[in-house]
């Protein structure tokens, strides 16, 4: 299958979907990704089980500020300099490129750089969703090494990366991106197409691309419970939100108050970046790794947490992450202790 | 001659009618009219103030001042006309390199603008320092392409509110090259955050150059008509005014002025400060806010003829429903409002006039909020229009709570033609206003309005730290309102907001600073 120009805004919108609220806005990437296959061709979407076993893939994407993100558009070397780094180093060609997640904007650059490199994206991602640190991936869970990364900026500097493990990738990817001028590409968790087989979440492309034709047919929201298997938690209208800065990561909750035949009831949604946990009463009704996903109730188009506002019309909706999170290691990870929650995960089917 | 001088006019072009008012130096009214909005603008403008200008309350030798919100770069850029030739700088390379200039522009309105687009080396990292240095001899290169073939020049740095030095440097390298007098356009002077946005608002004024020349010749050529030189003000999107040179040099941002307008000729026919306005027209309802006497702005992006820009508007929540809105009957029985309206032609086709479509103003008469019109509509239609009056309410209620943000009940003022419509009681409004000359209240807007600057600029905080990079602020905007046409004497700072910036453990805020004053020559 090929990704075209005309495949993108469909593919934002699952993108936007899947990113929980955070990922970064989906425009610049949009047009980023259009200008590269406008002039390099459409780009082919792989299966990992079509890629040789030895074939390595390399996860990729931005990471730093998104408001850095809306003036430093940028370059179109980056994939290449990613690339060329890393066969350097690993003496080993990069047969398919990927997305190191899917959610928000950086489930789109990677198939501009694949497009410019005239390699295939791989049909997957390190997430499924969208997370806070570059180190809060799927490879992480399945034990493939973090190192060798390498960074790059626009300028091509470039830095190879071997991290003793995901924290301390994280922890010096994070300076250095701000050191670079608070956002640059990177890569990480290479791996060959055979590890990638069991250390990724499957066929997230296609699904944003489903996700997001589905949504342009037919109500959004039943287009989600679907084609994710989504829950409706309530409808109603944002009646306040507060935000604050903790450790260079936006924490913060919305409150929503139920209307129509939700009326009467008010839902909490606790958010770092992404939407973590939603909580009505005493009783939890989602939470983080299963993915929280806010949407405009007028539109249908997913609301990103940076732009909750009062009064809004909303739909709360969440649907089950990729299995690989509910492993007692995917939890560790990035279950709700990971966040700072003092109890343990319960999977949303199983939530009132 | 006359002894006083002391008369300021005010027009409003919307899109049905062209507005003008007459005030005194006491701000009292004493001349108003609504005149059809012509499809060239200037007649309008023309016949508004030939009308008010006649009226024998007026004392014509007494105007000194004329304000003017007008929507004619609106609808340069929506209907493709009267555009300049650009050429589109971008200093950005190799930090955007992944999205070109004009990108997403319609590809009509491409061709009608642009004369040529370059990245070309450079911009600024979002704590002020050098991404790579300004690459002049690739800028040399690219302006001797096009000398001779431009208006203007639209140049846009990487975070040029951060700092705009390589914006600045470059215009010298314009003007060496290309010519003392070819406009140029900067993108520090026009738009805030976000690259693609703020670079289109820049191509936007340039090419829009042309347009608010024409304007204000057109404005000048009726007044000398009357013998009239008054000095000649523009109302922009925040609802503050430029005098004719700041203008000329920034038209892009007269669009939006007329919700702007309206929000501020509210405040002041009802003398509140904090409070919502409903502008309700023929085919739809804008509902704004009003904080500290000037209309909210919004953060999201806006488009104008298909074009993305980061222009600072009035916050707004639009509702299609309005004084001529037709009430009908959809499947399954529910009462469907609009879209279609009967416009300008209510006093034919509205059921209270005899006519033969059941409108909402039809509705306001049945419910008693309105006494207008000869006709009492039949039982059946009462029904349906007291149906249809309920849903309105329930939109009314909705858009006002979206509008409304957080805290108490506030005052609701009702302006515009369709005014009747709005209910006597909202949830979340304490009063609802119905000012005097409500039906004039965005060109009263536009002559009560004082003249504003305003910065958006991203500081990083060096070692003054926040406190002198708020001086900083404050003295930008004070400075810029005062080149604008403000009363140095009496600018306030009326608006700052700090926003500190997310994944960046460097100290970086963004800070917003607004400063407003009345006219200087009043």
């Amino acid at each position: 299958m090929l990704i075209e120009a005309v495949d993108l805004p469909a593919l934002a919108r699952g993108c936007s979907v899947l990113g929980a609220g955070g990922g970064g806005d989906t425009q610049t990437g949009v047009l980023a990704v259009q200008q590269a296959i406008a002039q390099h061709g459409p780009v082919r979407l792989v299966d990992l089980d079509d890629l040789p076993d030895d074939g390595l893939v390399m996860p990729c994407g931005i990471v730093g500020s998104p408001m850095v993100g809306i003036e430093k558009l940028g370059a179109v070397t980056e994939g290449e300099q990613l690339l060329t780094g890393l066969e350097t180093i690993t003496g080993s060609t990069v047969v398919a490129l990927m997305p190191v997640e899917i959610g928000g904007s950086n489930g789109l650059k990677p198939i501009g750089w694949a497009a410019r490199a005239g390699l295939p994206i791989a049909d997957a991602d390190g997430m499924g969703r969208a997370f806070p640190k570059v180190s809060q991936v799927t490879m992480e869970i399945a034990g493939v090494s973090p190192s060798p990364a390498v960074l790059t900026d626009e300028r091509c500097n470039r830095v190879a990366i071997w991290a003793q493990d995901g924290e301390w990738l994280e922890r010096m990817a994070r300076a250095l991106s701000i050191e670079l001028g608070g956002r640059a590409a990177f890569t990480e968790y290479t791996m060959t197409a055979a590890q990638a087989r069991r250390a990724t979440a499957r066929g997230s492309i296609t699904l944003a691309l489903r996700i997001g034709r589905a949504m342009a047919a037919d109500d959004p929201i039943r287009a989600l419970e679907r084609e994710l298997k989504a829950r409706r938690l309530l409808e109603g209208r944002i009646v306040d939100v507060e935000r604050r800065m903790a450790g260079g990561f936006v924490r913060g909750a919305a409150l929503i108050e139920g209307l129509h035949t939700d009326s009467g009831r008010v839902l909490r949604l606790e958010i770092q970046n992404e939407n973590l946990v939603a909580i009505e009463g005493s009783e939890v009704r989602a939470m983080v790794p299963d993915v929280i996903t806010v949407l405009d109730s007028h539109s249908g188009e997913a609301i990103h947490t940076e732009r909750l506002r009062y009064g809004q019309r909303v739909t709360v909706t969440a649907f089950p992450c990729d299995p690989i999170w509910r492993t007692t290691r995917g939890l560790a990870l990035a279950g709700p202790r990971a966040f700072g929650y003092e109890f343990d995960y319960v999977p949303l089917e199983q939530l009132a | 001659m006359s002894a006083r001088q002391d008369l300021r006019i005010g027009i409003d072009v919307g899109g049905t009618n062209t507005d003008a008012v007459v005030l005194d130096r006491s701000d009292r009214l004493l001349a108003k009219t609504k005149r059809p909005t012509t499809a060239d603008v200037t007649r309008g403008i023309t016949a508004a103030l030939d009308a008010v200008l006649a009226d024998p309350g007026v004392d014509q030798a007494r105007v000194t001042h004329v304000m003017l919100g007008t929507t004619h770069a609106t609808n340069a850029v929506i209907e493709r006309r009267n555009l300049r030739r650009v050429a589109v700088v971008r200093i950005g390379a190799p930090s955007t390199t992944a999205v070109r200039p004009l990108f997403s522009w319609p590809d009509d309105v491409r061709a009608a603008v642009s004369a040529g687009e370059r990245i070309v080396g450079g911009g600024i990292e979002y704590d002020g320092r050098e991404i790579v240095a300004l690459d002049r001899t690739e800028l040399s290169r690219f302006l001797e392409t096009v000398a001779g073939e431009v208006d203007g020049v639209a140049i846009s740095s990487v975070f040029a509110p951060v700092s705009a030095r390589h914006e600045l440097e470059a215009q010298e390298v314009v003007r060496r090259v290309v010519g003392e007098d070819v406009h140029v356009s900067l993108s520090h002077e026009i738009g805030s955050l976000g690259l693609i946005a703020r670079e289109n608002a820049t191509a936007l004024n340039a090419a829009l150059i042309g347009v608010s020349a024409d304007v204000t010749a057109a404005l000048d050529a009726a007044l000398e008509a009357h013998g009239l030189h008054p000095a000649i003000f523009l109302a922009q999107n925040d609802g503050t005014l430029m005098a004719r040179d700041y203008a000329l040099r920034y038209p892009v941002l007269t669009i939006g002025s007329g919700p702007a307008n309206s929000i501020r000729g509210a405040a002041f026919l009802s003398g509140a400060e904090d409070a919502l306005v409903a502008d309700v027209g023929g085919t739809s309802t804008d509902v704004g806010v009003l904080v500290n006497g000037f209309p909210r702005e919004s953060s999201a992006a806006v488009e104008i003829g298909g074009i993305r820009t980061n222009l600072r508007m009035p916050d707004l929540v639009a509702i299609g429903v309005g004084g001529g809105s037709v009430v009908s009957i959809c499947r399954g029985d529910s009462v469907k409002l609009g879209p279609a309206s009967v416009g300008y032609s209510l006093t034919e086709r509205g059921l209270v006039f005899g006519g033969d479509t059941p409108t909402l103003t039809d509705a306001a008469v049945v419910a008693g909020r309105a006494r207008i019109g000869t006709v009492m509509p039949s039982d059946e239609a009462r029904e349906l229009l007291v149906r249809g009056l309920a849903t309105a309410d329930a939109m009314f209620a909705e858009a006002i709570d979206m509008a409304k943000g957080r805290g108490g009940d506030r005052p609701l003022i009702v302006v515009g033609g369709g005014g009747v419509l709005a209910p006597d009681r909202l949830p979340g409004v304490s009063e609802v206003i119905r000012p005097r000359h409500h039906d004039v209240a965005n060109a009263i807007g536009a002559a009560i309005a004082s003249v504003s600057g305003q910065v958006d600029l991203v500081f990083h905080l060096g070692e003054g730290g926040r406190a002198a990079a708020l001086e900083d602020a404050r003295n930008q905007a004070y400075e810029q309102a005062v080149r604008a046409g403000a009363d140095a004497a009496a600018v306030e700072i009326v608006e700052v907001e700090e926003l500190p910036l997310a994944y960046l453990n460097a100290p970086a805020v963004r800070i917003r600073v607004k400063a407003a004053g009345p006219l200087s020559s009043r």
